[in-house]
Order: structure tokens, then C-alpha cells, then sequence
């Protein structure tokens, strides 16, 4: 069984232990391809679209997203940034949460269409804090979440607007999505 | 697990403690450059400033850092307090825990009176903000996070990629009044723990009466190490600490440890100089070099801001709810 060092959020994690593989790096490749059509098609091509992967399993996804979205509409020049919401979070004093890396949003969102990605939509609590950190970079004229999996078990009305694949899950079980495809199975103490 | 309650030396922290301070560091640097610089990471938490001597920059860094992350900010100015009335340093601070207050950021000129408070405090966070001559712990974090960025400027690279492994080896070299100097102290423990190699100039009289147990050098000659050195840290002649009686005089002092121009010209191109502030231009410090590129003063306060701000958060943010001990019933 693949077994991987995760640190989903620091100090806490744990060792990863997947137990089935849910999508292989293909399917998660043409998912990524799937969805960036659906991002042109929804927005009328990439005029003011900016993406913002979320630290840190959204930022990787952002920047593929990017690459395929680039080859769709040419060489169109389009904004990637990169967020981290610990200092946004509910959970502060409840739960260690330090942030992972610097975040990078390299314009002003001030009437830009914001698509947010991330790697796994589960109680929807980063989102939210995601939505608080972007009204600091200006007023976005829209907000869009692309996530690959949506696992449930949603906490807040928040839902994706486009979905790699929705995956019905048991609460304590953990989605990982990685280089090698997308797996399920649990977190084990260190 | 919890982190530490209390920021009170820099030994505290050590090379991975000091490393985490420096990369949290960063992410609040990129707040400091936004249009609305501000999180509401500490909202609901208030936190008091107790200053037992006079500032301006370290009060009003922290006061700004606490703001900055929508802390509620109370200062305690002594002067106008209870405590000219001959209210006690433990009943102030006991006063102050009975509010709730969160967390005291205090400046003493005793060493070793924050100690003292974070043993009377029971949920409190302490943070050292200068205790007499014996530490000013975010000074000297500030002055690591402030080469850090210099050395990853000219290398093109993000400051956070390059970690701490930039202060192996490198050569730092602490000028001045050592004697009185608590930056020094928190400098020579904060460099030696990255890996740099601390060497100290000074007239004899303006040493520390041991330097046992130091990681440091003293230097033969001054000249022939300011060639040698990667830093050269400043120190501020503490006249309000009597450092006047130390040497014959200014003029002599500047003539014999002053960084003047033509010592300067005996730098490396890519030294950097740093000075805790206030600078007194003329005596440890000519003008001239004073206001050279290499010497990283007002970066030093800009940085000041972000650097305070992850030490609260990481004493403030990353602690666990405390569970109340129900008591045994006999």
C-alpha cells in the first residue's frame, strides 16, 4: 500500500496510508482538461480570469490548469497566483495552523473573474477563509471554485463550480491527491 | 501540542525555532505589502504593552504587529500609572492578568524582570521586549530576517528558499558596547545558533567582565577584522547606562571603534552594516555611512513590523484551547 509522509496542516499530519486509487494521473489530466474547457466556456474565453491555486495541493493543479487553459486560447496572457489562508482560518487557537508558504496574488482583483483551485473540497472551511483573504487583494467581479475532488461533508453553503470528480467519502477517511493520481485512505498517527 | 508560552531569550528558540520565526516571518511581510495590510488572525485577543523604559521603535513595532493582526493593543505608559505610586512590578502584572489580558510585551531595565513576570503570569503570554543588559530576542531575530533578505536579494531567490543554511559560516562581527549591549547578547546567541561565526570588537573596557561560555572571538585588531567580516553590527555607546565613564572619551571612542569613512573603505563590496537604532551619528557611526546602501537601517525597522508579528502569532495563534482542571474533590 503506498504510504507517504502528509503534513496537511503544520505541525499537525501524519502518514498517509491509501488504501485504493481513485483516479491515475491521467484521469486527473484529462479532468484538469475537461475543467479548464468548462472555465473558457463559462466565462466567455479568459478576458480579467485570473487563477489562484490555494497552499498547498491547490497551487500545482493551478498551474496545470494554467498550461492546458494557455494551449486552448492561445498564447493569452493569464495570471496565476497563490494563496495561504492560515492567518484566515476559524480554527486559530483550536488547532496549530501555520502557514505553508507565502502567498502571491500578483494583481489587483479589483473587477477580475477569480477562479480559486484546490486539491479536495471537504467541510468548505478553507474556502471560506480563502473568500475573507481575497476581499483583501481588492473586489473580485466574480469568484469561481474549480476543485478535483469533492469528497462532501460540507460544514458552510459553499459549493464548486467545477468538479474533477465528486467522490463519496466516510468523514475519516482522507483523499490525497498527489503526482501519482488521486488515492482514498486514512491518516495514521506518526 | 502547544508552543512555547513565552518569548524571553533567543535561546529559547534555537536554529529550528528561529528558522520557523524567520519563514512565518515572511508570509507577513507579503501582508505588510498590501494595499490593506491587515488579517484578522488574533481578533478578540488583547495584548499590553508594559514599558518600564523608554522607546519609541520596539513600542510602536509591536504596537503596530499586534494591530496588524487585529489584536486589541493596550500600552501601559509607567509614567502616568499606578506604578509612580508605588505599585509593585508583580501586582501590576497581576493586575494585568486579572483583565484577561492575553499577552504583555514588556521592556525593563532590570535583566531578567520578564522572567520573573512569566513566572507569575498563569495563562499570560510573555514577550522580553529588552530586559537591561541582557536581551532584546526580536532585535536580533529582525536583524537575521533583515540579512537573510539582503543575501537572498543579490541572489535573485525568494528569502524563504533560502532557509537558514545562508548564516553558515558566515563571518559577523558585533562593534562597539558589548558591555551594555542586550542586542549584542541576543546576536551573538541568534547568529551562533544559524552557524555564523561571531567575533566581537570592542574596547577592553566595554567587554563583558567574562565571556565564558560565549560562542565568540574577540578580535585583535579592529581594522584587519572589519575586512574579514560578512556584517558588521553596530552598537549604540549607552550613555544612559554609564558607558560614558567606560572610555576617555567620545571623540577617542570614535576615533578608536567609530565606523568612519575610512574605515569603511577597508569593507568588503558586499558587506552589509546593521545598528540596532537609535544611531548616534558621529560617534559609533559617521553620517556618511550612515546613509551608504550597505547599511540596512530603516530596512531594519520595516522588518521589525513583520518579524514581531510572527512571534505573536506563533505564541498567540498556534496555542491549543486550554482545558480547565477540575479540581480533586477529597
Amino acid at each position: 500500500m503506498a504510504e507517504r509522509e502528509r503534513s496537511h496542516t503544520r505541525p499537525l499530519g501524519g502518514v498517509f496510508v491509501a488504501h485504493s486509487q481513485v483516479l491515475t494521473s491521467a484521469d486527473v489530466q484529462r479532468a484538469l482538461t475537461r475543467m479548464a474547457h468548462e472555465v473558457v466556456e463559462r466565462n466567455g474565453g479568459l478576458t480579467d480570469v485570473i487563477l489562484i491555486g490555494l497552499q498547498t495541493g491547490g497551487v500545482p493543479l493551478a498551474t496545470r490548469m494554467a498550461e492546458i487553459l494557455r494551449q486552448i486560447e492561445g498564447a493569452h496572457e493569464l495570471a496565476v497566483g497563490s494563496l495561504d489562508v492560515a492567518f484566515y482560518r476559524d480554527d486559530i487557537g483550536l488547532r496549530p495552523v501555520l502557514p505553508e508558504a507565502v502567498t502571491d496574488v500578483p494583481v489587483d482583483l479589483a473587477g477580475r473573474i477569480v477562479v480559486l483551485v484546490d486539491d479536495v473540497l471537504f467541510t468548505g472551511r478553507t474556502i471560506r477563509a480563502a473568500l475573507n483573504a481575497l476581499n483583501d487583494y481588492g473586489r473580485a467581479k466574480s469568484v469561481q471554485l474549480a476543485v478535483m475532488i469533492d469528497r462532501g461533508h460540507r460544514e458552510l453553503p459553499i459549493r464548486p463550480d467545477f468538479v474533477g470528480k465528486n467522490l463519496p467519502t466516510r468523514r475519516e477517511e482522507m483523499v490525497d491527491v498527489g503526482e501519482d493520481g488521486v488515492w482514498i485512505g486514512i491518516l495514521e498517527d506518526r | 501540542m502547544s508552543g512555547p508560552q513565552h518569548l524571553l531569550s533567543v535561546a529559547d528558540l534555537g536554529r529550528e525555532g528561529i528558522a520557523e520565526v524567520l519563514r512565518v516571518a515572511e508570509s507577513f511581510a507579503e501582508v505588510e505589502r498590501r494595499s490593506v495590510p491587515k488579517v484578522p488572525t488574533l481578533r478578540g485577543k488583547v495584548i499590553a504593552t508594559l514599558f518600564f523604559e523608554e522607546s519609541t521603535r520596539t513600542r510602536l513595532s509591536f504596537e503596530t504587529a499586534a494591530k496588524r493582526l487585529s489584536a486589541d493593543v493596550l500600552s501601559l505608559a509607567v509614567a502616568s500609572s499606578s506604578v509612580k505610586k508605588g505599585e509593585s512590578l508583580r501586582d501590576t502584572v497581576e493586575t494585568v492578568e486579572a483583565m484577561g489580558i492575553d499577552a504583555v510585551i514588556i521592556r525593563h531595565s532590570s535583566a531578567g524582570a520578564p522572567h520573573q513576570v512569566a513566572r507569575w503570569v498563569e495563562r499570560a503570554h510573555v514577550v522580553n521586549a529588552g530586559d537591561g543588559w541582557h536581551e532584546h530576542p526580536t532585535q536580533a531575530l529582525l536583524d537575521c530576517f533583515t540579512v537573510r533578505q539582503v543575501l537572498a536579494e543579490r541572489k535573485g531567490a525568494a528569502p524563504e528558499e533560502l532557509g537558514v543554511d545562508c548564516f553558515e559560516g558566515l563571518r559577523v562581527l558585533i562593534v562597539g558596547d558589548v558591555r551594555h549591549s542586550r542586542v549584542a547578547r541576543s546576536e551573538v546567541l541568534a547568529y551562533s545558533a544559524l552557524g555564523a561565526h561571531v567575533t566581537l570588537a570592542s574596547p577592553g573596557s566595554l567587554l563583558p567582565p567574562s565571556l565564558e561560555g560565549w560562542p565568540v572571538e574577540v578580535a585583535a585588531d579592529f581594522d584587519e577584522a572589519l575586512s574579514d567580516a560578512d556584517v558588521v553590527s553596530l552598537l549604540r555607546l549607552q550613555a544612559e547606562r554609564g558607558s560614558g565613564s567606560f572610555v576617555p572619551s567620545l571623540r577617542e571612542y570614535t576615533a578608536g571603534w567609530g565606523l568612519t569613512a575610512r574605515r569603511v573603505a577597508r569593507l568588503r563590496d558586499d558587506a552589509i552594516v546593521t545598528h540596532p537604532g537609535p544611531m548616534v551619528r558621529g560617534v559609533e557611526i559617521a553620517s556618511d555611512v550612515a546613509d551608504l546602501p550597505r547599511t540596512v537601517v530603516t530596512q531594519q525597522v520595516a522588518n521589525g513590523v513583520a518579524v514581531r508579528m510572527a512571534i505573536l502569532f506563533l505564541l498567540l495563534g498556534g496555542e491549543l484551547p486550554r482545558v480547565a482542571e477540575v479540581p480533586d474533590v477529597a
